[in-house]
């Protein structure tokens, strides 16, 4: 019998404020895989991880969400986030008020992580008694999101854009986190499952993935090896999809 | 422009409250009963703890404790210290508070139950906090109570003082005149936690002088339910380089009417001034105050006022005041009253948290001013004060 996938996305068809964003998407996630989405700005892929988090303005108007086999649509985030699903924001807000250390404990209630030796692991041990976020700059974020994802364990990450304005030196640190979050330094079999969302694709140079995927106008359009699809998105750029949508006469309503 | 705007708390009347001194106090904290010492201990005065440096509680109109370890400290009723200091009447008696402000000052200098004076000596450093409680203990009581403090040049005094009612009185009234003395160079920190109950009114009135170089430090918080509060306390920076700070924490349930702010009159060069309020509003009404006075040249003074609003009932007025009377002053404020941000909430729900605790954090994360020379068990208890106001919401 097949192992029962980590995420299993049906048909899903979500709006946000009367706008559609998601249009029919599919998308399995054995478990112990890490997958990419490529994309522009806009195409939906940051929509997509909001709605498998669960937050309410992604409206599920049709289509299903199942994690590890159970059907969690309807669940609110707080029981995502129980059941092992975790999400590293791209641009989260400021906790005021509320040290860094509170928030980890917090995220690490079920599995006792030992914070301090985690934040010392990554250099981040400094801001453990700063407010959440307060102030940080982008590579701080960047360390802050994945310090509490890894003190969360979660079974599935859904990682949004984890290089955007971080410098060359930060990101080797950010793809170590990743790297230990995914368990991508032990063999396999591996219990973790990611999603990543990137548009330079330059975190493969640290995170191997396992399959890519190229989103366009809130749809799945194309599968495979992520190396080769960054590669031909790096060489020929989004227009180059397009143009191969197009050549495979794929129906894609722009 | 709001119609609640500069509106006093209903007027009180005084001769409805029965005079405290009508009421036999206990004679000593011997005679509080657990229920009593658990009340007290709400408000962090431990009966219990051995390491208290100094105690002085008041029930009604008696003081029933008045003890102190270290030299270099004095702790004496004030009715007492009025007997054996003339200087204390010609110096310090109603100069800092006028006695002529108003109908609560006027009828505690007629006849004033008690109080506590302290007074650390020159050069005397206190470190351990001295704690003080002012304790309504009989139903419908007019507490008149007057406090004075001097701290001497170079000395470094802590205050905390708990201020609350007996579990099964239904209401009254405290008036407290507190007139603190900072020296040159002397340092006080006056943290005051109320813990009144729903039908108790409460009018402190606070004058501060703080000589050269001199630093307070006030923290006031207030958590719980209360009929009302109206205070404003007053502290002129007198001498060059003087520094006055001044942090409230109040969260207003339903049926609470708060007037509640500071002023401070910078009125030396190169003094230093900074308020900062926070304000949850459950329901309850709440005027935050701030007046920031620039007498003197090279000043620095600032005020920061937040609110936040958890229901559609009650209000929040911020009334942040700025007023420069030189050229040479840097003065600023900013005031601001919202609601919980959506974002932070759904950011915290992604972390696991329910709705509720994620509401619970952010509320405590806001009233989270850091409050210097708090002990750690204090600072539990504000967090537990919060923890209980907000299941009032």
């Amino acid at each position: 019998m097949a192992e029962i996938p980590m995420l299993q996305v049906k048909d899903l068809w979500v709006e946000v404020e009367g706008k559609e964003v998601l249009k029919g998407v599919n998308l399995t996630i054995p478990v112990g895989e890490t997958h990419v989405l490529f994309g522009r700005n806009g195409s939906g892929k940051t929509s997509l991880l909001m709605t498998i988090m669960g937050f309410p303005q992604y409206r599920v108007r049709h289509g299903k969400i199942l994690f590890k086999g159970e059907d969690i649509t309807e669940l609110p985030p707080y029981e995502r986030a129980k059941k092992g699903i975790g999400i590293m924001f791209q641009r989260p807000p400021s906790i005021k008020g509320v040290k860094l250390k509170e928030m980890l404990e917090l995220c690490a209630k079920q599995n006792g992580y030992r914070i301090r030796e985690l934040a010392q692991e990554f250099g981040f041990e400094r801001f453990l008694e700063r407010e959440v976020n307060l102030g940080f700059s982008g590579g701080e974020l960047k360390k802050s999101e994945l310090l509490q994802l890894l003190a969360q364990d979660p079974d599935l990450a859904l990682i949004d854009e984890p290089e955007s304005g971080v410098d060359m030196e930060n990101i080797e640190v950010i793809g170590r986190m990743i790297r230990k979050l995914l368990q991508k330094d032990i063999h396999r079999p591996r219990q973790k499952s990611g999603l990543i969302i990137t548009h330079t694709g330059f975190i493969l140079k640290y995170v191997p993935a396992d399959r890519g995927y190229v989103m366009l106008d809130g749809k799945i359009y194309c599968q495979g090896n992520p190396q080769e699809i960054f590669e031909g998105i790096q060489k020929h750029g989004y227009e180059e999809c397009l143009k191969c949508l197009r050549r495979m006469e794929t129906p894609l309503n722009l | 422009m709001s119609e609640k705007n500069g509106n006093p708390v209903e007027p009180l009347k005084v001769e409805e409250f029965v005079p405290a001194k009508a009421v036999e106090p206990p004679k000593s904290v011997d005679e509080l009963t657990e229920e009593e010492r658990a009340r007290l201990k709400e408000v962090g005065i431990d009966l219990e703890a051995e390491d208290k440096l100094g105690l002085f509680i008041q029930a009604d109109c008696g003081v029933v404790s008045c003890q102190c370890a270290p030299e270099g400290l004095e702790l004496l009723p004030i009715t007492e210290a009025l007997k054996k200091y003339d200087w204390l009447r010609e110096q310090y008696l109603w100069k800092a508070v006028p006695a002529e402000k108003d109908e609560f000052t006027k009828i505690t200098a007629e006849d004033l139950d008690d109080g506590y004076f302290v007074r650390v000596f020159p050069g005397e450093k206190v470190i351990y906090p001295l704690q003080t409680c002012l304790y309504i203990r009989t139903d419908r009581v007019a507490q008149r109570v007057h406090n004075i403090v001097i701290v001497e040049e170079g000395a470094e005094l802590h205050i905390i003082t708990g201020c609350t009612t007996h579990p099964h009185v239904t209401s009254g009234l405290h008036i407290g005149v507190s007139e603190f003395y900072v020296k040159k160079d002397a340092k006080f920190t006056y943290t005051m936690i109320h813990e009144w109950g729903e039908n108790i009114h409460v009018r402190p009135r606070t004058g501060i002088w703080v000589e050269e170089r001199g630093v307070v430090i006030s923290n006031y918080i207030s958590l719980d339910k209360v009929g009302s509060i109206q205070a404003f306390p007053t502290c002129r920076l007198k001498g060059r380089g003087a520094v006055g700070q001044f942090n409230s924490i109040i969260a207003a349930p339903e049926k609470a009417h708060l007037d509640l702010g500071s002023r401070v009159i910078l009125e030396a060069p190169e003094t230093r001034a900074e308020i900062i309020s926070r304000t949850v509003c459950y329901g309850g009404e709440v005027i935050a105050r701030g007046h920031l006075v620039g007498k003197a040249p090279e000043i620095k003074a600032h005020l920061e006022c937040q609110g936040l609003m958890l229901t559609d009932k009650g209000y929040i007025l911020a009334i942040p005041e700025l007023e420069a009377h030189v050229a040479n002053v840097d003065m600023s404020h900013e005031a601001a009253v919202g609601k919980i941000a959506r974002e932070e909430i759904e950011y915290l729900m992604a972390r696991g948290l329910n709705e509720e605790e994620a509401t619970s954090l952010v509320v405590r994360g806001f009233l989270n001013v850091r409050i210097e020379g708090l002990p750690p068990e204090l600072q539990e208890k504000i967090d537990q004060a919060i923890e209980e106001s907000r299941k009032g919401m």
